[in-house]
């Protein structure tokens, strides 16, 4: 187990040089002098132009750039934007909100997306079966934005029941349905498999015995069958949480939250590479650890499954 | 019964969380407390750069320093002439030297007393090139100019490098006492005294010059009606009342919150749900079919705003270089029938080079901005028609395709010239490529004026090397005229000669003029009174809750 673990976290070097020199490099070959639309219809001063210029070394070639950049990170120096921010703050001040509202979406999915799954594998074909299956359907057809905006305007707008955007203070409270939005489409996938999951699982062998031996069936559902059936769906919902804070960024807009999906957009559109590859460090972070963790709990879930 | 119990109380769990989301937004209303202790949520964008007066060119963090800080002189709210706001007097003879006299004990937020140093130093710091002021030239009118703000020989791209300037002090800034201090101009400049409202002459505190100009902006200290509070990225920055303050425009209410939005849809509905009191322009989505008239009803105000929208000619390319050829362009464009069937009448046809809001613009005085096809067509003959395929260039980041796409129908339909409209993906890149001088076809532009005289939109637009003649045209007739103009002696007589100097641009066409812009903003059901500025924006010191 420790050597497995050994193994993983080493893995982890060469995926994150990787993917952080890809970023950087795709950043800096985005068309366009950073500096060109900051002064609006006027062109900047060449004085300006040059200042920052010097500043951010955009002078040298990628490689310098790039190697100046990951020297400065492993000391703990995230560097600065273009506009003097220390980049450390915005992912400071931005990343714990992309995670609190994909936390949300998370608990929303697992619990809606699971107990639809669950109850509706254990009835096949029956009403609750096929209204999980076509409203499952429907949230999938929906995109994000259409979910959000419909339910911010019936919400917030026409019945009041809750404020159009999330304040700055991010109450969990006020996340409930941007995290259900965001999790929408994610919901209908998990119910999916549950449902799928447990339906296949609920004709093996060894529920078969359990019901024989006199088990309740409280105990059959609630300790073997959801147990083995969980399997792929601790896959999708660990992988998820990543998938969510990186596809938050309609969301983030909708609801008016501060997040780091409008901080990439920012930076990949004023060419910040440092900005851009600063925020998702932390992001692949997030999913090269998510992936671990859902491996190890595969280990607790299914005794047979054994790392050495 | 484990698996039975853990489900009960997740229930009740998702239960109270509910009712907590209801209780939390049922509450909030019904604040009738006086205006005195009252407070507002306004619109607003995350200032791109840390709020140094001489380093923000954007509206974002432009509108929040205009609101903290209170410069020499004042726009009044009707567009009408400047005058004075911190200034007792600005005397001059001969529009070369002024010397400026403040009024005595005004105080910076930090408690320390306004003084005519305050003044120079900071422009002294604007002007001295190695700081990188994005509004640095705004100095050039003072002597000693060319010496504190050096050029790099082979522009920003040459391995050459500017050379240090030999001073960092303009010879033309001259402290004469406490409050007084006397400026010399290296030419007489008319225009000179209403310039200094603009943000980049706002006077510093002396704290600024022993900080980092990034930390000092991150936490301002001015001089104006509210001072700063917090500033909290993206999302708010907040502002109260200065209690100290003793000029004309004091805050009727307390606290101002600038909620700083991504998406003008987001704000739009918190505008809606009264969660929002003050949004300075609606989202295009809501003036479709006049829905933000219905949606907002006496909470929706519209006014006229001093910017212009242009398509400029790059006049670097041969193809443009007839002015037969660009005025038979500008005549081919039903300017009423973009207004009505793309803005719904939001924008007002443009008839006039300067922006008739502006002082000193004098109205319809633009021949080119009729419409007049059957003209057009015997002008585009005389200029010996036009080869090949006429692209006109947008940002495709900002909503300018459909009255750019309606543009080139029209010159397609009414002079028979293979004409379409093409959007360059960002302002940067479109900014790029206009700087570089390397635009293929006619492209949009727009202007709004820095301070309220008609100066603004000569000097910067059709003198040659103005600062914003993105098209390199150039007119030895007009450059004279103009120099003349601003030299004069008084803004009557500068006045004149600009209008003559239109005059000349009229017959050359270097760009043309398309739409004034108009603004339709909303405000929250809790605010009783508000005025808006001379560009728009709210005027936090008129608001009455």
């Amino acid at each position: 187990m420790g050597r497995y673990l050994l193994r993983r976290l080493l893995q982890l070097v060469p995926v994150f040089i990787g993917t952080t020199f890809l970023i950087y490099w795709l950043v800096w070959a985005v068309p366009g002098d950073p500096f060109a639309g900051k002064c609006g219809e006027r062109r900047c001063p060449d004085q300006y132009i040059a200042f920052m210029t010097e500043k951010y070394h955009l002078d040298q070639n990628v490689f310098v750039q790039y190697g100046s950049y990951m020297k400065n990170l492993l000391q703990g120096d995230f560097g600065q934007t273009f506009s003097q921010r220390e980049i450390s703050d915005i992912i400071m001040t931005s990343y714990p909100n992309t995670l609190k509202l994909a936390l949300v979406a998370l608990a929303i999915e697992a619990i809606i997306g699971l107990g639809a799954g669950v109850l509706s594998g254990l009835r096949r074909n029956g009403f609750l079966d096929n209204l999980v299956l076509v409203s499952t359907l429907f949230l999938i057809a929906l995109p994000v934005f259409v979910v959000g905006f419909v339910l911010q305007w019936l919400l917030g707008v026409q019945w009041g029941i809750i404020k159009p955007t999330v304040s700055s203070e991010m109450r969990w409270s006020e996340l409930i349905v941007p995290g259900f939005v965001l999790g929408s489409a994610s919901v209908a996938y998990i119910a999916r498999v549950a449902r799928t999951s447990i339906a296949e699982n609920r004709r093996a062998d060894y529920v078969r015995t359990a019901i024989a031996k006199g088990l309740p069936m409280r105990r059959v559902v609630g300790v073997h069958l959801l147990r083995n059936s969980l399997i792929p769906v601790v896959t999708l919902l660990g992988t998820d949480l990543g998938a969510l804070m990186g596809g938050a960024i309609v969301t983030e807009g909708i609801f008016g939250i501060n997040g780091i999906g409008r901080q990439v957009f920012r930076a990949i559109i004023t060419k910040e590479s440092a900005t851009v590859v600063g925020i998702v460090v932390v992001l692949v972070l997030v999913y090269l650890v998510m992936n671990l963790l859902v491996d190890l709990l595969y280990a607790a879930l299914d005794p047979r499954i054994r790392y050495e | 019964m484990r698996v039975s119990k853990r489900a009960t109380s997740a229930i009740a769990l998702s239960a109270a969380a509910a009712l907590v989301a209801s209780g939390c937004s049922s509450g909030g209303d019904g604040d009738t407390a006086a205006s005195a202790d009252g407070s507002i949520v306004v619109h607003g964008v995350q200032p791109e750069n840390p709020l140094v007066p001489s380093n923000t060119t954007e509206t974002g963090g432009g509108k929040i320093v205009d609101w903290l800080w209170t410069g020499l002189v004042e726009y009044p709210n009707d567009g009408g002439a400047p005058r004075n706001a911190l200034a007792e007097s600005i005397n001059t003879t001969d529009s070369k030297v002024f010397t400026i006299k403040i009024k005595a004990g005004t105080k910076f937020h930090d408690g320390t007393e306004v003084k005519a140093k305050n003044f120079v130093d900071a422009w002294n710091w604007a002007a001295y090139s190695p700081n990188g002021a994005q509004n640095g030239t705004f100095f050039a009118d003072i002597a000693g100019f060319d010496q504190t703000y050096t050029t790099d020989p082979d522009g920003p791209d040459g391995p050459k490098k500017a050379p240090t300037p030999s001073t960092d002090k303009m010879s033309g800034l001259k402290v004469i006492d406490e409050q007084t201090f006397e400026v010399t101009l290296s030419a007489p400049t008319a225009v000179f005294p209403t310039k200094l409202g603009y943000s980049a002459f706002m006077p510093l505190p002396d704290v600024f010059f022993t900080m980092k100009p990034e930390e000092f902006g991150r936490k301002p200290i001015a001089n104006g009606p509210v001072k700063f509070v917090s500033w909290e990225d993206n999302s708010l920055i907040k502002l109260t009342r200065f209690d100290d303050y003793n000029l004309r425009d004091k805050m009727k209410i307390k606290d101002v919150d600038v909620k700083l939005y991504q998406d003008d849809n987001a704000a739009y509905a918190d505008l809606l749900a009264n969660n929002l009191d003050f949004m300075e322009v609606v989202p295009t989505s809501a003036l479709a079919g006049d829905k933000w008239k219905t949606d907002l009803g006496d909470r929706g105000r519209s006014t006229v705003t001093p910017s212009t929208a242009f398509i400029a000619f790059p006049i670097y390319d041969k193809r443009f270089q007839n002015p037969k050829l660009r005025r038979a362009v500008s005549l081919a464009v039903n300017r009423q029938e973009i207004s009505d069937k793309i803005f719904f009448g939001t924008r007002k046809p443009a008839d006039s080079w300067a922006n008739p809001l502006t002082p000193g613009a004098k109205p319809g005085n633009c021949t080119a901005c009729k419409f007049d096809p059957e003209t057009a067509k015997t002008l585009l003959a005389e200029a010996g028609g036009f080869t090949g395929e006429m692209v006109f260039y947008y940002n495709a980041d900002s909503a300018h395709k459909d009255w750019m796409d309606a543009v080139a129908q029209q010159i397609k339909t009414n002079l028979n010239i293979n004409a379409r409209a093409e959007g360059v993906p960002t302002f940067a890149v479109f900014r790029q490529n206009i700087n570089a001088h390397t635009m293929k076809g006619p492209y949009r532009a727009a202007w709004q004026q820095d301070y309220p005289d008609v100066e603004n939109w000569v000097n910067p637009l059709f003198v040659t090397n103005g600062s914003s003649n993105d098209g390199l045209y150039s007119n030895p007739e007009v450059d004279a005229l103009a120099k003349q103009a601003s030299g004069a002696p008084s803004l009557e007589a500068s006045h004149e000669a600009f209008a003559k100097a239109v005059e000349k641009v009229d017959q050359d066409v270097p760009s043309i003029p398309v739409y004034f812009y108009g603004q339709q903003s909303g405000h929250s059901e809790k605010i009783k009174k508000l005025e808006l500025n001379n560009v728009g924006e709210i005027d936090i010191t008129s608001v009455e809750l």
